[in-house]
């Protein structure tokens, strides 16, 4: 329990669990609380050391979404708009966050909803839980007028005049109501109903680096926004550079007139710190962005960074020299910028000879292997997949097809090569099926198709077209 | 002021060989482009011949389509494309939309894995953007994207910003539709187009029943600067080298045979 000094009245700041079960809680005289329960432990309240662990926890909370702010004195802002499939659904994310606060020994109630002043109002009034969306108002109506952070004396009002919850409030007629209320209790409404726009001030970590420009009178050309990003960018990368960090990941900001905001993000595949490459990351996003009636203020935030000590990157026309290792991560940078990162890729060979599982997706600068596929088996340029069935005659049972009908055109063949067998890999987790024999087979217009038969003939296997050579 | 008296028509020099070709490099320096980069040779002393400057311009863009039974999935001309790349140096960026590439086969003609780096664009329309941003990227070997629609302007585009940074572009028509099969046959700005299909394998010898050494009929459709010609040529080795096949080039001297028919 702590206790506040108000003039020479101490009053209970907070109290534990354990107090709150015997009775205690907070706004009670202390002389009262040590009458109830003899020898209370008391601490003096300490409002600054509070504030401090509210960010401290606003900054931990940055894990599940980028645009977190602390609401004194006892909330967190989070928004999770488009972070909450990360952890399947917004309630598995609550009961994500939940528990790691509650092994943290931090005691936390926590509610999803479409509007901040929603979610407010039922972590603390209903105990949390997730409101769906579109059922604000129906939560928010049956909740005491406490609940919409307006200041205890109306509330003190409002209970005289018999408006408790606020669905009461909002029934009522609304230029009477505000001029008796005041507008911030209107505002308030709006808010907690989704009415208003309230926009949360994220908390951007003070160890990051960041430029800003607020601009006299608000842009909204693109040209002029490109160029502002080239300036951030440059400015970015001289705070950067001493630092001795290169940035991986990069916010920007823009802050419209109408305080709606719109935020772009880019992602680098190698820590840099080159002004010009990473503004040109954000222009083709920028022509996406509305500017609405301009924007006011932008900000780049380099929200990932790693050191980046200094090095010869280039010594190109110098006679001679041939850079065997040729620096991608700019080329991949943009690229990815462009149709995402996970569209941009190296394939590596896996040990294997099941045609669709020989190559595997890696990062397009994961370290180069010498690895190849076996260069003595020959494979075809294009695959299908899924295989597709054809008709195949064969002169007898075993022999390589002499006739095949794929998309109804008949194939006649003039060499075949094979069977090569290929068996399924259980260790691959393949069920254990027949094993494919392919065969290589040219027909008589130039045509080579790579077929497999998925059983023995004997067994009533089918043709399947598997892919095409050159 | 006199003017130097005109010369007779009998003392303009003759029309050489030599001459041309010093005016052939002088309208290249006065184009400017490709100056500097040496032309990249196929190892054919026909094919090389034929090209001008002796082999595939280098900083420039060239197209590749196939014709044949299976023409839509293009296994020939990939493997063709693909080859150029290989003996082309440094890395090689391969923008596609569908996932039909199979990257073991791009081994056989010596394309390592580890020099490929694939951007997948969603829509055709994606892809040029992804062959550009590439081109603009010194230090790549060629830039390989498979396109169905190239209008004259994104060609042009294209070519400029082969020629700016020395980046070979290769483009692999691709077409799903009888309709979209007609637009590889419009213009473009590219220097070459090639059109690949493959051809009947050598015979094999009577005991050895199976596929001989893969053949391709290549025809140069369009060149800037040189003609239109046909070969059949060997596919690649695991070098990215073609060769003309055994039969043709070893085949007995044909001139007595001629001769004692025309008898």
């Amino acid at each position: 329990m702590t206790v506040q000094t108000a003039g020479s009245r101490r009053t209970i700041a907070a109290a534990c669990p354990a107090a709150q079960r015997l009775g205690l809680h907070a706004g009670m005289a202390v002389a009262q609380a040590q009458a109830m329960v003899p020898g209370l432990h008391v601490w003096g309240a300490t409002p600054e050391e509070d504030e401090a662990a509210l960010r401290e926890l606003a900054r931990w909370a940055t894990g599940y979404s980028p645009v977190v702010a602390p609401d004194p004195h006892d909330g967190v802002w989070i928004d999770i708009a488009g972070c909450a499939h990360l952890y399947g659904s917004e309630e598995a994310l609550l009961e994500h966050l939940l528990g790691r606060l509650n092994g943290q020994g931090v005691t936390a109630r926590a509610a999803v909803a479409d509007s901040p002043g929603a979610a407010w109002a039922v972590a603390r009034f209903r105990g949390g839980g997730v409101i769906p969306v579109g059922r604000s108002v129906d939560a928010v109506a049956t909740l005491p007028v406490a609940a919409l952070r307006i200041a205890p004396a109306i509330v003190a009002v409002m209970q005289r005049l018999g408006v408790e919850r606020v669905g009461q409030l909002a029934a009522m007629p609304r230029p009477p109501m505000v001029r008796r209320f005041g507008k911030d209790v209107a505002l308030r409404l709006d808010q907690a109903m989704g009415h208003a726009f309230e926009p949360i001030n994220p908390l951007i970590p003070e160890e990051t680096p960041l430029s800003t420009i607020a601009f006299p009178e608000p842009i909204g050309r693109l040209e002029a926004l490109k160029d502002v990003v080239r300036r951030l960018a440059e400015d970015l990368c001289a705070q950067l550079l001493r630092r001795g960090q290169g940035v991986r990941r990069l916010d920007l900001i823009l802050r419209r007139v109408d305080q709606k905001g719109a935020n772009l993000r880019v992602g680098t595949a190698r820590a840099t710190r080159d002004a010009p490459h990473l503004a040109k990351l954000f222009d083709e996003r920028l022509e996406t962005v509305d500017p609405g009636f301009g924007i006011e203020e932008m900000v780049l935030v380099a929200s990932k960074v790693e050191p980046l000590s200094e090095t010869q990157t280039e010594a190109r026309g110098i006679a001679g020299v041939s850079a065997p290792d040729v620096d991608m991560s700019r080329l991949v940078d943009r690229l990815s910028a462009k149709v995402g990162a996970h569209r941009v890729y190296r394939l590596e060979p896996v040990q294997t000879l099941v045609p669709e599982r020989m190559a595997r997706k890696v990062p397009a600068l994961a370290p180069v292997t010498d690895a190849t596929w076996p260069e003595n088996l020959p494979r075809p340029t294009r695959l299908l997949d899924p295989p597709e069935p054809v008709v195949a005659m064969a002169l007898l049972p075993d022999h390589p097809p002499a006739l095949i009908v794929w998309r109804k055109v008949r194939h006649k063949v003039t060499h075949a090569d094979g069977p090569e067998r290929i068996a399924p890999e259980w260790w691959a987790g393949d069920t254990d099926g027949p094993s494919r024999d392919y065969y290589r087979l040219e027909t008589d217009r130039g045509g080579r198709f790579w077929v497999y038969r998925d059983a023995p003939a004997a067994e009533g296997g089918r043709w399947w077209l598997h892919g095409f050579f050159a | 002021m006199s003017l130097p008296p005109r010369p007779s028509l009998s003392a303009v020099p003759s029309v050489t060989s030599a001459t041309v070709a010093a005016l052939r490099r002088q309208i290249e320096r006065l184009e400017g482009g490709a100056q500097a980069r040496a032309p990249l040779p196929f190892g054919i002393a026909g094919l090389d011949d034929h090209l001008p400057g002796g082999g595939l311009a280098r900083g420039a863009l060239h197209e590749a389509v196939e014709a044949g039974p299976a023409a839509e999935f293009a296994g020939s001309a990939t493997l063709f494309t693909a080859g150029i790349a290989t003996r082309l140096e440094g890395p090689v960026l391969w923008c596609l939309t569908r996932r039909d590439l199979f990257a073991p086969g791009l081994a056989a003609a010596g394309l390592v894995p580890g020099r490929i780096i694939y951007a997948e664009a969603g829509r055709d329309r994606e892809v040029l953007p992804l062959v550009e941003e590439g081109l603009r990227e010194r230090g790549l070997a060629a830039v390989v994207g498979e396109v169905t629609r190239l209008s004259l302007i994104a060609s042009r585009r294209l070519q400029l910003a082969a020629e700016a940074s020395g980046v070979t572009a290769l483009l692999l028509r691709r077409w799903w539709t009888v309709a979209e099969k007609d637009l590889a046959a419009l213009p473009s700005a590219a220097v070459t187009r090639w059109r690949i299909a493959p051809a009947a394998t050598e015979p094999a010898p009577a005991p050895a029943p199976g596929l001989g050494r893969v053949q391709w009929q290549v025809d140069l459709v369009r060149c800037r600067g040189g003609a239109p010609r046909s070969w059949i040529l060997e596919a690649y080795d695991a070098t990215g080298r073609l060769a003309l096949p055994a039969s043709l080039a070893r085949r007995p001297d044909q001139t007595p045979i001629r001769r004692a028919a025309a008898q």
